[in-house]
């Protein structure tokens, strides 16, 4: 406890710090971000309804419009769709389902990814060629067409019954599965030079294992520009995952993420709902661009060219 | 020259043959393609016929062997959901889709490139300025969404343009096509729009980013030092360089545009081949996706190959690269 405060000094103090607190864009996007994960992780007592308890559901409340329009209702600030669930809780619902497949197929990615780059870059070798030339296919390919396969391949795999159930887990496979190449490329990169250098060379001599090597020594001066890449990639997460929703191929209608809220409302366009899909859209609009500003605040920062 | 062409199209066959081979994996141990293919009444000697006709029998490398010389011809089976010869399907498909990205593409180059000159020229003017915030949400924005808002704008409360289809299109036997009527027209301009934006977004980035680099090289400066009028510098020295990785990066984006045609084909319900692969995935039709990720990766391995060889001959640089260097 005694060097708490000093830790948190040197952190306040340190040039990352300096650098985010000049940055205006960079304290508003990481508010945002920070106020959307808090209503994500509290949505359930939080939002002002349960959309998905069917009792909590009025059906002479269905397609009100938001509280401001004619007809509104402040019980529902942004509206309700077809089947009077409240387009507000329902996006703070959604935004959960949209963060937790973001959050869970970058760890994904990126564990497989720095394992990958890490393997391929020290042993070298037939092991690297493989990586590599496996790498060069997926990136030759736009990511939401092999996320899009992986997805169909996955799905065709289970029997048709658990489909609903495991659509939290395909998806996150799906993307995570998408999205490695970056990372497994930036540490391969970094592990090929850091190999070379003396202190790993004096491990050797040592005679610590190459698992040690790797994970004590290599590992930590390598995890820099994961960084940075998990950041961007969470943004294009977090969009797949909305796309593949939107496609009719990720979240079912029962357990809505964002992407999920956009194609329901999608349905309705020409009955003159908006709110049902604007109000979805627009809460994904600033989630990635939130996401995104932070991430090229957070590359600048980290770059020493640009200091 | 030669010889890289020759490496470049290994390379390119290599690619197919490992795709290929996905798709066979795919064909052969996803789903069962005989309770696919036959009624639900089937009785055992049906299945074991079926079975015997299509081969599965066989060994796996005899089928894999087949596989590869049917799908060099064209020829992807049955599909699951409607019981047509795939072939057939995406034959059918495939000129919406061409249709939609031709003219993305031409839209996204004819409209990216001024603006992204016009933003390198005058960095500070208001223009530039909100383009450069435009382009910034362009990128944000999924396409999807940006799609639904031009239907809510154009097509719901304006009642302009058409949010669906292809309106009215002339055969020509091989080929339908929705340029010469009127309502193929109309009904071709949002999704050309939704599909060009993201892509003309990138291209403006990409061109001034590379023409403010190119600006501040010796080559121009010495240019300017010389007395070369503003117009000839900016237009005949400095666009060329900038517009060779322009090109590069376009290339890879005409693929990146078929796979970004899914999803504006399946916000305008666009009968292409996007809306086609789309409901396979839905359904698991495993002939359908097999055939489309086939297809989609010849079209990607022939555009990439091009715009390696096109590449080495709009830049001496690279060819130079190649010799022995001289001097330093």
């Amino acid at each position: 406890m005694s060097n708490f405060v000093p830790m948190l000094y040197s952190v306040w103090d340190s040039d990352i710090s300096y650098s985010f607190r000049k940055s205006r864009v960079a304290v508003i996007s990481a508010l945002v971000l920070l106020a959307m994960f808090l209503t994500a992780i509290f949505a359930p007592s939080i939002a002002p309804q349960n959309p998905f308890d069917i009792a909590e559901l009025d059906l002479f409340d269905s397609e009100l419009p938001p509280f401001w329009a004619e007809g509104g209702n402040t019980a529902y600030l942004l509206g309700t769709d077809t089947q009077a669930r409240d387009v507000l809780s329902s996006i703070m619902h959604g935004m959960r389902i949209s963060l937790l497949v973001g959050f869970a197929s970058v760890i994904l990615a990126a564990v497989m990814g720095v394992t990958l780059g890490l393997l391929g870059g020290f042993l070298g070798g037939i092991v690297d060629a493989v990586l590599m030339r496996i790498a060069d296919v997926l990136l030759s390919f736009p990511p939401i067409l092999v996320a899009l396969l992986i997805n169909g391949v996955l799905r065709g795999a289970l029997p048709s019954s658990a489909q609903a159930e495991s659509a939290l887990i395909v998806l996150i496979l799906s993307i995570g599965l998408t999205n490695w190449v970056q990372y497994a490329r930036t540490v391969r990169g970094s592990t090929m030079v850091e190999r070379r250098k003396e202190y790993i060379e004096a491990a050797r001599t040592l005679g610590t294992g190459k698992v040690a090597i790797m994970m004590k020594h290599i590992l930590p001066n390598v995890l820099g520009p994961v960084l940075v890449i998990a950041t961007i990639n969470l943004g294009m997460a977090v969009l797949t995952e909305a796309t593949l929703s939107f496609l009719g191929v990720g979240m079912p209608p029962t357990q809505p993420s964002l992407g999920t809220l956009i194609q329901i409302g999608n349905e309705f366009l020409f009955s003159g709902i908006w709110w049902v899909v604007v109000f979805p859209a627009a809460a994904l609009a600033i989630l990635v661009l939130a996401v995104n500003l932070l991430g090229d605040w957070l590359r600048d920062a980290l770059n020493p060219k640009l200091r | 020259m030669f010889a890289f062409l020759i490496r470049r199209i290994i390379q390119a066959a290599l690619v197919m043959l490992v795709v290929a081979s996905i798709a066979f994996l795919m064909f052969r141990f996803l789903g069962d393609p005989i309770s696919n293919l036959l009624p639900e009444d089937a009785t055992v000697q049906d299945r074991a016929e079926m079975r015997e006709k299509m081969g599965l029998n066989d060994p796996v490398v005899v089928q894999y062997g087949r596989f590869i010389v049917d799908a060099a011809q064209g020829d992807f089976g049955q599909s699951y959901r409607n019981n047509r010869p795939v072939s057939d399907l995406l034959a059918e498909r495939f000129p919406a889709t061409a249709e939609l990205v031709l003219v993305a593409a031409s839209l996204a180059l004819a409209l990216g490139i001024p603006l992204g000159i016009y933003t390198a020229l005058n960095p500070r003017g208001w223009l530039s300025q909100g383009l450069q915030v435009i382009s910034l949400l362009g990128i944000s924005v999924p396409t999807f969404v940006t799609g639904i808002l031009l239907i809510l704008v154009f097509s719901v409360s304006l009642g302009w343009l058409p949010s669906f289809g292809r309106g009215t299109v002339v055969d020509l036997g091989w080929w339908t096509t929705g340029f010469l009527t009127v309502s193929g027209l109309k009904a071709l301009i949002l999704p050309a729009i939704m599909l060009a934006l993201f892509q003309m977004t990138l291209i403006m980035r990409l061109v001034r980013a590379e023409m403010l680099e190119v600006l501040r090289t010796d080559y121009i400066k010495f240019a300017k030092a010389r007395g070369i009028p503003n117009r000839m510098l900016h237009f005949k020295y400095a666009l060329k360089n900038t517009l060779i990785p322009v090109m590069t990066i376009f290339g890879l984006q005409l693929g990146g545009l078929i796979a970004f045609a899914i999803i504006t084909e399946t916000v305008f319900q666009w009968p292409g081949m996007g809306f086609l692969f789309i409901q396979a995935v839905n359904f698991t039709d495993v002939p359908v996706m097999a055939a489309y990720l086939v297809l989609v990766s010849f079209i990607f391995v022939v555009i990439n190959t091009l715009v390696d060889l096109l590449y080495n001959v709009a830049d001496p640089r690279l060819r130079a690269e190649k010799k022995p260097a001289r001097g330093v």
